[in-house]
């Protein structure tokens, strides 16, 4: 609820696949080349030439289809739909109109601890544009790079399920984990890897559903949600006045943090659809969906509920490790086969290893941490064998040597002391030692506390178990 | 005879002996061009110093011994809409008049590796739109036979330089009767195959679900020889059939013998010359003395089939056409202010009125609200036709009917009434509307002496059935003439 209306809001999501050539054409799928390097005659819609599909396009749209829990189509086509803009040479798109790859799906997401369920109406694949280059430098003209022509895009239509610019950000984050999960597509935002459409309408509770707007030029998460924002308060100030919303597709300026009218529904485009005669009917044998449904693992969000709901980890750190290929099957198999608390192996994982990771450019595989070193290191701490700092020890080798842990501990001297006797004798030293620091302690300066404590520590060159040692001070000063 | 008026079998085999050279052969051709052209007006461009240049490397590669392919040599014309490297490609529209491709159609790519002499690029109609070639942007082509006429169209500078011998075949494209009509109107053969059995690759799309790249010779032999080199599944055109093909000219034999000829009711009615209708019923009745079976038969939707090929071929053209934007390459207005004012310009100056006239039909019948009314409904239409084919070829092999209503009409003469030009076509679309091959061979010829083409059209790739009995035909009344120039 926003000033006592409800958002109702829509996302149309453009994800570009990975693939290694194009939708249509034999032309590298690479981004950042030189201006008009990756193209031929067909991406270039030069008179004559033909599409023919690349069907792991098919493969990556169907993948997306079992993540969001769609209904594959069996049986689907492709479809043009025409326009006329520079950056698009055959002056259409391939793309599909009524029959979708995949459609009625749903993907869960998690807003405030609870799990929403968000409706996907359906999954198309479609070619990408190219771009148009404005520079000074070209003497009022603008020039048009082709090299995405052809780039092989999945559009993801969700419901008008979302209720605010907040959760339309979780849902679009979630979107992207699974994208990067399933490893169809780069999520590189500022390459324009995925990019939205945002569709918003406003209504008082209990009233029908307010006339939406649709908003275009979306190119990152952050501006969606203020392009969202933005949208709600203009609707609202708009119907306090008086007023009433138009049905309208509108520009968003993220620099100037407004949205201005693109064209009216009067003008809305006539695209023309109609099935593409240049490509056959796609069908895709029932084994081929089920061998994919196969590939799919447990996805990102899924994983983030399940850390967070019967783990009790916190969300960030959950979401830090769902979100990473490698750091959850590392966390997954850590739990699974460790009798330790996932909270502990979460926090080395988040902790040490990503900075580590994130400082050396490494990646796990480059350093000896495994599932079983990690439950081995827990274990020792958990036990008392060794300390937190002296765990902190044996990680720091563990990121750059492969060694038996127990080696470690025994190299660096770490093996903690438990003794209660040893730890007596020498709380006994401390204190006929510091006869000073027991007199504050005892006239109310509790800070000596410390003091003593660390004294033990030293004493003990750091292998003193502190918890019990800290525990004898405290009786013997009693 | 002359050289030139001779078959492509008959030079081929002299070419093989060496009782001429390729190099011969294309100076020979060359010089017949350089006699004729003028009242013919088959080409758009020439290139007689590329085509020399290929003689005479063929003419080495046969001193050399090398096993080449039949049409090894043989001057062959190519349809200006279909891509030819380095040389222009022009849809005989403004709108490409400088447009060079950069690369071969798959066409082109096959005969080029089978050695096929190009003499050029042929007239046309703008962008295949057409039944006469008179809306060609460059020239208007003659037929061969009276020089006041038209040579039929879209092919029409194909079939006029076949007939005029300023070629030993060509190539034209169907998409609903382009190769047959022109055929016809010129004495020459045509045939249109199964849709998808030539690579549509690099052929300028008209309506991409009807086009069809396909053979005009002098006779039924050379054109079952062109055939043969230009069929074949290509992996650039995903409408390409997956599936060999025969040799199509070793495997003619004039054996008609108890072949079931289908006459369908519909193509001998109203709005057929009575003396074409003759003709093509003569031509019937010399089959079944040779033993053919004639079995009358109906095709009911044929009168829905005129509606449903402008409604798809336009719709399909609508679309195909809007690359022509002025953007990247072809024409471009000189003076335009802004974007949208250089679309309008560009595409008001390079189009001329036919294929103006085809876009607005195809994107009127595209538009939300009357998609229902004419695409979907042209395209059950389209359906519910291949079905009554695919019925009547149960009982029969072949279907004889006329190619076109009436012999070849004077320029200019339809030139007003666009309703009256596309009857012509109204024998020749339902063949492309069912995706069927055809073929139109010359027959008797009625008392203005202007030719008649018999069509036959056959099911799903059964062009050799078509060929052979188009052979058998023509080896009864003769076939092609020369005509006098």
């Amino acid at each position: 609820m926003v000033k006592g209306y409800e958002v109702v809001i829509g996302l149309e999501t453009h994800a570009e696949l990975s693939t290694d050539s194009k939708i249509y054409c034999s032309c590298p799928n690479r981004f950042g080349l030189e201006v008009n390097s990756q193209v031929c005659p067909v991406c270039m819609g030069m008179p004559g030439t033909l599409p023919t599909l690349n069907e792991k396009v098919v493969d990556y749209a169907i993948k997306m289809g079992h993540a969001l829990n769609c209904t594959i189509n069996p049986v689907c086509k492709q479809d043009r739909k025409n326009y006329f803009y520079p950056d698009l040479p055959k002056a259409y798109q391939i793309s599909q109109a009524d029959v979708p790859l995949c459609e009625n799906g749903y993907v869960d997401i998690l807003v405030d601890g609870q799990t929403r369920r968000i409706g996907i109406t359906r999954i198309h694949i479609e070619e990408d544009a190219g771009k148009l280059l404005h520079s000074d430098k070209f003497n009022g003209a603008s020039l048009v790079d082709l090299n995405r022509c052809g780039v092989p895009l999945i559009e993801i239509v969700s419901e008008p399920d979302l209720k605010s610019s907040a959760e339309a950000k979780i849902y679009l984050e979630t979107l992207k984990s699974i994208l990067k999960y399933l490893d169809i597509c780069d999520c590189k935002m500022q390459e324009g890897s995925i990019r939205c459409d945002v569709n918003v309408s406003v209504h008082k509770p209990g009233e029908p559903l307010g006339t939406r707007t649709e908003m275009k030029n979306v190119n990152s998460f952050s501006a969606a949600v203020r392009g969202i924002d933005y949208e709600i308060n203009r609707q609202i100030e708009l119907l306090e006045a008086g007023g009433t919303v138009t049905q309208e597709t509108r520009r968003w300026d993220d620099v100037k943090g407004v949205s201005t009218s693109m064209r009216s529904k009067e003008d809305a485009q006539d695209y023309r659809y109609f099935p593409e005669p240049d490509l056959l009917t796609i069908v895709v044998e029932p084994e081929r969906i089920a061998a994919l449904k196969e590939q799919i693992p447990e996805l990102p969000n899924a994983k983030l509920m399940r850390y967070v709901k019967e783990y009790g980890i916190t969300l960030k750190e959950a979401t830090f490790v769902s979100e990473s290929v490698e750091l959850a099957a590392l966390f997954d198999e850590c739990t699974q086969k460790g009798s330790g608390a996932p909270k502990s192996y979460i926090s080395w994982i988040v902790g040490d290893l990503v900075k580590y990771l994130n400082d050396t450019g490494k990646s796990i595989a480059d350093t000896a941490i495994t599932a079983d070193k990690l439950i081995e290191l827990v274990k020792v701490i958990d036990d008392k064998t060794i300390s937190n700092a002296g765990g902190k020890k044996v990680f720091a080798v563990l990121l750059e040597e492969d060694k038996p842990i127990k080696d470690i501990i025994s190299q660096l001297g770490l093996s903690q002391v438990s003794d209660a006797a040893v730890l007596e004798k020498i709380a006994d030293e401390v204190l006929a030692a510091n006869e000073k620091s027991v007199t504050d302690y005892k006239n109310g300066k509790t800070n000596a506390l410390g003091y003593l404590v660390g004294q033990c520590m030293k004493a003990s060159k750091g292998k003193a178990n502190p918890g019990m040692m800290r525990d004898i001070i405290t009786k013997k000063l009693s | 005879m002359a050289i030139y008026e001779k078959s492509a079998a008959e030079l081929s085999a002299m070419l093989d002996k060496k009782e001429i050279s390729s190099a011969e052969l294309t100076k020979e051709i060359f010089s017949r061009i350089n006699a004729v052209e003028d009242k013919v007006c088959a080409y758009v461009t020439l290139d007689e110093e590329n085509a020399l240049a290929q003689a005479a490397e063929i003419d080495r590669r046969r001193a050399a011994g090398e096993k080449l392919s039949p049409i090894a040599g043989l001057p062959i014309g190519i349809k200006d809409n279909i891509s030819t490297k380095g040389l222009r490609t022009t849809c005989s529209s403004r709108m490409l008049e400088n447009y060079v491709p950069p690369f071969d159609a798959s066409v082109m790519t096959k005969l080029r590796g089978a050695g096929a002499v190009i003499t050029g690029k042929l007239n046309m109609d703008e962008f295949a739109m057409g039944s006469s070639t008179e809306t060609s942007y460059f020239k208007k082509t003659r037929n061969p036979f009276d020089t006041e006429r038209i040579p039929g169209g879209s092919s029409g500078g194909s079939a006029a330089a076949v007939a005029a011998c300023e070629a030993v075949m060509a190539l034209g494209s169907d998409t609903g009767g382009s190769i047959r009509q022109p055929a016809s109107y010129c004495g020459t053969v045509g045939l249109k195959p199964t849709y998808g059995a030539v690579s549509r690759y690099g052929l300028v799309a008209f309506a991409s679900s009807l086009d069809q790249i396909g053979p005009i010779a002098r006779t039924v032999e050379d054109a079952a020889m062109l055939l043969s080199v230009i069929c074949g599944h290509d992996k650039m055109d995903a409408t390409s059939a997956y599936r060999e093909y025969p040799d199509f000219a070793a495997q003619l034999n004039g054996n008609v013998s108890g072949l079931k000829i289908g006459i369908p009711d519909e193509y001998f009615g109203e709005g057929i010359d009575d003396e074409v209708r003759d003709a093509v019923m003569n031509a019937a009745a010399e089959l079944e003395k040779n033993g053919a079976v004639l079995k009358r038969i109906s095709l009911p939707s044929t009168d829905y089939a005129l509606s449903s090929y402008y409604i798809i071929s336009s719709a399909e053209a609508s679309s195909n056409l809007a690359r022509f934007d002025g953007v990247k390459y072809g024409y471009r207005a000189e003076e335009y202010d802004g974007l949208v004012d250089m679309y309008e310009k560009t595409r008001s100056q390079g189009f001329g009125a036919e294929v103006k006239r085809r876009i607005m039909l195809g994107t009127f019948v595209l538009s939300s609200g009357f998609f229902d009314a004419y695409y979907k409904k042209a395209k059950l239409l389209q359906r519910r036709i291949s079905a009554e084919f695919t019925e009547a070829f149960k009982d029969v092999d072949v279907i004889a009917a006329p190619t076109v209503p009436s012999t070849a009409f004077k320029i200019g003469e339809n030139m007003d009434d666009p309703l009256k030009m596309y009857a012509t076509d109204i024998c020749t679309v339902t063949v492309n509307i069912a995706g069927l091959p055809a073929i139109s061979v010359p027959c008797a010829r009625k008392s203005s002496q202007l030719p008649i083409g018999l069509q036959l059209i056959g099911g799903r790739f059964a062009e050799q059935t078509l060929l052979n009995t188009a052979y058998a035909y023509e080896k009864i009344i003769g076939g092609y003439c020369l005509p006098e120039l």
